[in-house]
């Protein structure tokens, strides 16, 4: 029960401050249809060349095949070492899981810029020995991500794990199922929620990634924020526009619909556990 | 015999994460550090560079400067937000937070682009402060410092808020109460109560954006048009401008360093507040 409650004062605020975090979105919106070739806001009369320029435009088209493969990919790749790895300390328990866990999440905590130069090392050294797995390569960029957003997969299924019950895995146990019957017949399946989570957020943090991905490709391979980048730096290209309008109203409806969703859920389920707390208090 | 190939399997589970970043992180790492020592030619000379070069140095001030009045205005906004976020009714907290996490999962490269679309020459405050008659001239609101310290301000609320919201759900609600009731003025109850109790939120908040800010990479890159160059963007220059591998070695080096020493505070601070409360 909250009796503390904000003045108008905070109000007005926090309101300020929200249209400080919405405008750029909203800003996004009239320059996206802007008739002119350059950054500018639509005058009289608005047009959709620049949308058109996303469907006509091979290069787009290609970026964006290129970045959903690159997501896939890695976030396999991600998902899966993240789940054994989590796995195994969970079965286990061993002693020296805190500093395990601090190291494989190093490449989230680093400063970005540093993780980029060392997998611009990583990756030219590797392009000496091999062509295919290297600089400017679709297997490197999988590569690179795959270590960037492994941490994100290691800590949302290591919170999951903590929330799973161990009884069902120690009666398991204790009939006579094996390490690898445990998993994949009583654990994975009770974790598939937390792992589909995870590769969801790691195709997301792959899709989006571009201060690595700027380290590591210079002409093969542009991913779509390595092309929105180049779109940025110098004269700004309204098809940049387009594309974030298209991105920004994706994001909007994903995220609404998990909210909505929520609320609706805990709603129903806020009921029961409302009337213990009046109860307790 | 059963129990050897058990522990064998749990091995086989938990050894490829740990190798692969081994391989593919760590030494890797040691080569950029080795870079830093050998780079144009051996010795000491890219970190004498570092702490001697006026314009290393200048980069080096640049962030902190930015990073320090970025870490103040972010820290303050977000306590403000987190405020309404945690005391609000149900329906206003809900809409708060949609509106803390659109930002959060929108990407950095559009997010600088919208700040570009709001503040550049021609852009939507220009022709709104021009056509009430505010100004005359457009004012020159990006590719400059003030562009890059709002878009990392941008960015880094919502990650301020976390922290500083989970600080003001764990306060006990009846103190403030009780202050109030043995009649404190509610300025008085938030300054003297709930500013202190909300501090260890406050100092975790500060610590966040100010590790965050030394590193920004991409947002000062756009938004401070290679004008208002940040140490991130400095390295960028180095490894593929000037190639200078020797000295983004170093620098990396130093950042790192910088960064670990800061989490080392923040774990050391976090832990004696759990200590005391």
């Amino acid at each position: 029960m909250t009796v503390y409650r904000p003045g108008p004062f905070a109000f007005v605020c926090s309101i300020m401050i929200i249209v400080f975090l919405i405008a750029p979105l909203f800003a996004v919106v009239p320059t996206s249809f802007t008739p002119s070739s350059y950054l500018s806001l639509p005058s009289g009369e608005w047009s959709l060349r620049h949308y058109q320029t996303l469907v006509d435009n091979p290069q787009w088209r290609n970026s964006m095949l290129l970045s959903v493969s690159i997501g896939i990919g890695s976030s396999l790749l991600a998902t899966l070492l993240a789940t054994s790895f989590a796995l195994g300390l969970w079965i286990q328990r061993p002693r020296f899981s805190a500093p395990l866990i601090g190291f494989v999440i190093l490449p989230m905590i680093v400063p970005p810029v540093v993780s980029a130069v060392t997998l611009y090392f990583l990756l030219t050294s590797i392009s000496k020995v091999s062509t295919a797995l290297g600089y400017d390569t679709w297997a490197g960029v999988v590569l690179a991500h795959t270590v960037m957003i492994a941490p994100f997969a290691v800590i949302l299924i290591l919170v999951a794990l903590s929330q799973l019950d161990r009884r069902i895995d120690m009666a398991a146990r204790g009939m006579g199922a094996s390490l690898w019957q445990r998993i994949s017949l009583v654990i994975v399946p009770n974790l598939r929620f937390g792992i589909i989570t995870a590769f969801f957020l790691c195709f997301v943090l792959s899709w989006e990634e571009i201060g690595v991905t700027l380290f590591i490709t210079s002409v093969n391979a542009i991913t779509l924020p390595r092309l929105v980048w180049m779109g940025l730096r110098d004269n700004v290209d309204p098809a940049v526009a387009a594309v974030s309008v298209l991105l920004i109203a994706a994001t909007i409806i994903i995220l609404a619909g998990v909210i909505f969703a929520r609320e609706k859920w805990s709603r129903m389920s806020a009921r029961p556990s409302r009337v213990v707390t009046t109860a307790a208090g | 015999m059963v129990r050897l190939k058990r522990k064998l399997g749990i091995l086989a589970l938990i050894a490829p994460l740990p190798l692969f970043l081994v391989f593919a992180y760590f030494l890797p790492f040691l080569g950029v550090v080795q870079w830093s020592f050998t780079l144009p030619k051996p010795g000491l000379e890219q970190y004498a560079r570092v702490f001697a070069d006026p314009v290393v140095q200048g980069v080096f001030i640049r962030t902190l400067r930015v990073s320090l009045i970025v870490t103040l205005l972010t820290t303050i906004a977000a306590y403000a937000l987190s405020y309404l976020w945690v005391f609000g009714s149900r329906s206003v907290r809900v809409v708060v937070e949609f509106f803390i996490l659109i930002p959060f999962w929108i990407s950095t490269l559009t997010r600088a682009f919208g700040w570009l679309a709001l503040l550049y020459n021609r852009g939507i405050v220009n022709s709104l402060l021009q056509s009430v008659g505010v100004i005359h001239e457009p004012l020159v609101l990006v590719r400059n410092e003030f562009g890059v310290i709002v878009g990392m301000m941008h960015f880094l609320i919502p990650f301020a808020v976390l922290p500083l919201a989970s600080s003001m759900r764990h306060l006990d609600q009846r103190v403030l109460m009780a202050a109030r009731g043995m009649g404190s003025s509610r300025l008085r109850t938030f300054w003297s109560i709930f500013v202190p109790m909300t501090m260890p939120g406050i100092i975790g908040a500060s610590i966040i954006t100010f590790i965050f800010s030394l590193g920004f990479f991409i947002t000062p890159a756009i938004l401070g048009g290679g004008r208002s160059v940040l140490i991130a963007e400095f390295i960028y220059v180095q490894t593929f401008q000037t190639v200078n591998w020797g000295l983004a070695g170093a620098m990396s080096v130093v950042l790192v360093l910088a960064v670990g020493m800061l989490i080392v505070l923040f774990l050391r601070l976090t832990r004696v507040e759990k200590l005391v409360g």
